[in-house]
């Protein structure tokens, strides 16, 4: 899960943006650790996270490989499964996790896996001081941080900050700049909005850790030329 | 990876998602890989969608409509013919996909992704012990790729810096030694998305660890991003943070480990009671 530290922008922009992963260490807590990871994302869905994934199956957003006229055209496209076949589906407990927007829910969702007392690790990925308050809230007490210094060697080659905003969402690097590019491009030529581009991206970051919420923020300050 | 271009019909889809630009439009008008750049990452083959039109009349639609100024253009990630398929990779293009996909868990650790665990899980492991600092230096991210000889200029002088080696990492498993920091031969001009350096320092060198990285940063061609991860004192509060903001680092996005983690399996949990 270091796909979840790099995430670039302004403050404001990384605002809203809470992951929480649950993971077992090799070696220490494997055993019956993918029913706990169950439990984990199970004990989530009341806070209706806007993404959810593990590594191993895909995310909530994912490909369809049958796609066929009749369901193009005529039934719909199924972009989104559902959080109880997401679930049903993991093969092993890799990372579990959740993404939510408000900060609000990601507190309940951390008071309840106290609660739990799961024994798998749980981090949470955010704005360090946000994360701080979460974890004074819910009376725990940090075990370690660790801090992201950013981009360095020839950033030249990388492209512009709207893009990585939205590119570093996925942090194993799936959501391509150039895609990124080509659905601001869309959204800003009117051909498809912010929430279908948003889900479009989404799709690519097999973790389930894009923040659709905060690419339709930034794919709406496109669209308005900002 | 490759293109089938019996199945290809040119709608350009795949190539924007590809991390590294390696797919582009050949002048026969049909997609190809440029196999030196690909790294094996499988996001077109995976999370392009697939539609199953057969190709021959889809070209022969393209070019008709193209006749009238029209053009057919299927969603943005679906590939209508399925013309993206895998290769069999043999060693050492292998480890290509072992770094850059995601979904393929490394066999050196046990780890999917770029298979180490780092701090996520130190709560169970103490890999990262108090007094230490971890320094994770990734090459190549965001989205532009490192080859293993760029990455051995810097392990080799990282070698020489008093810094430990991470064991559990699959970089560290790709040495031949970590006392020069050389990695093994055969992977040097091998191109990953991605691949994570990491280090454990004491806590009283971390200034001048990361002055040295910084340094080394400016002669690479290829994108570095940097974490430092430690281990809180009994209050939850941590001594790197004004060691950072001293060193000119800006201070916002972090990731914290809570502490609910503990050893159950029966034999590290009898060792730990052993402790």
């Amino acid at each position: 899960m270091t796909n979840t530290l790099h995430r670039y922008g302004e403050d404001e922009n990384l605002r809203d943006d809470f992951i929480v992963f649950a993971m077992a260490a090799k070696g220490f807590n494997e055993q019956g650790a993918l029913e706990k990871a169950r439990t984990f994302l199970r004990a989530a869905i009341k806070y209706e996270p806007i993404n959810m994934g593990n590594a191993l199956v895909n995310s909530l957003y994912r490909p369809e490989k049958d796609l066929s006229f009749i369901k193009l055209y005529f039934i719909g496209r199924q972009e989104k499964t559902t959080y109880e076949n997401l679930i049903a589906e993991m093969p092993g407990p890799g990372s579990a996790a959740v993404v939510f927007d408000r900060r609000d829910r990601a507190t309940d969702f951390v008071r309840d896996v106290k609660k739990l007392d799961l024994g798998l690790s749980i981090n949470i990925s955010a704005l360090i001081d946000d994360t701080r308050d979460i974890c004074g809230e819910v009376e725990i007490t940090p075990h370690a941080v660790e801090y992201t210094l950013g981009f360095h060697g020839a950033t030249e080659k990388l492209p512009d900050q709207q893009t990585l905003s939205i590119s570093t969402m996925c942090g194993h690097g799936m959501v391509s700049s150039h895609f990124a590019r080509k659905m601001m491009d869309r959204v800003k030529e009117g051909r498809m909005t912010p929430k279908a581009a948003a889900c479009c991206m989404a799709k690519f970051c097999v973790c389930g850790v894009f923040n659709t919420t905060k690419a339709m923020k930034i794919l709406n300050t496109v669209k308005k030329g900002q | 990876m490759k293109i089938l271009k019996e199945k290809c019909v040119g709608c350009a889809n795949c190539v924007p998602v590809c991390p590294v630009g390696a797919i582009f439009i050949a002048d026969d008008g049909l997609s190809e890989i440029n196999t030196e750049t690909c790294v094996e990452c499988h996001n077109c083959y995976r999370s392009l969608s697939f539609e199953h039109l057969p190709p021959g009349l889809t070209r022969v639609i393209r070019k008709f409509l193209k006749t009238i100024s029209l053009r057919f253009q299927p969603d943005p990630d679906v590939c209508p013919t399925e013309a993206i398929a895998p290769d069999d990779l043999e060693w050492p293009r292998i480890i290509r996909r072992a770094f850059s996909d995601p979904m393929v868990t490394h066999e050196s650790t046990g780890v999917h992704g770029r298979g180490t665990e780092e701090v996520k899980t130190n709560d169970v492991s103490n890999r990262i012990k108090q007094g230490e600092v971890g320094l994770v230096v990734e090459f190549g991210r965001p989205g532009i790729g490192a080859y293993f000889r760029e990455v051995q200029a810097v392990t080799r002088i990282l070698a020489t810096s008093g810094a430990v080696f991470e064991s559990g990492n699959p970089i560290t498993q790709m040495m031949t030694s970590t006392e020069t920091g050389d990695i093994r031969e055969d992977i040097l001009d091998e191109k990953v998305l991605s691949c994570i350096v990491e280090l454990t320092v004491k806590l009283s060198e971390t200034k001048r660890l990361l002055s040295l990285v910084k340094e080394l940063c400016k002669d690479v061609k290829t994108v570095i991003s940097i974490g430092v991860s430690t281990v809180c004192d009994k209050n939850g509060d941590d001594a790197i943070k004004d060691i950072l903001i001293e060193e000119g680092f800006e201070i916002g996005w972090a990731k914290l480990n809570l502490g609910l983690g503990r050893a159950t399996d029966s034999a590290a949990a009898a060792q730990e009671v052993g402790q």
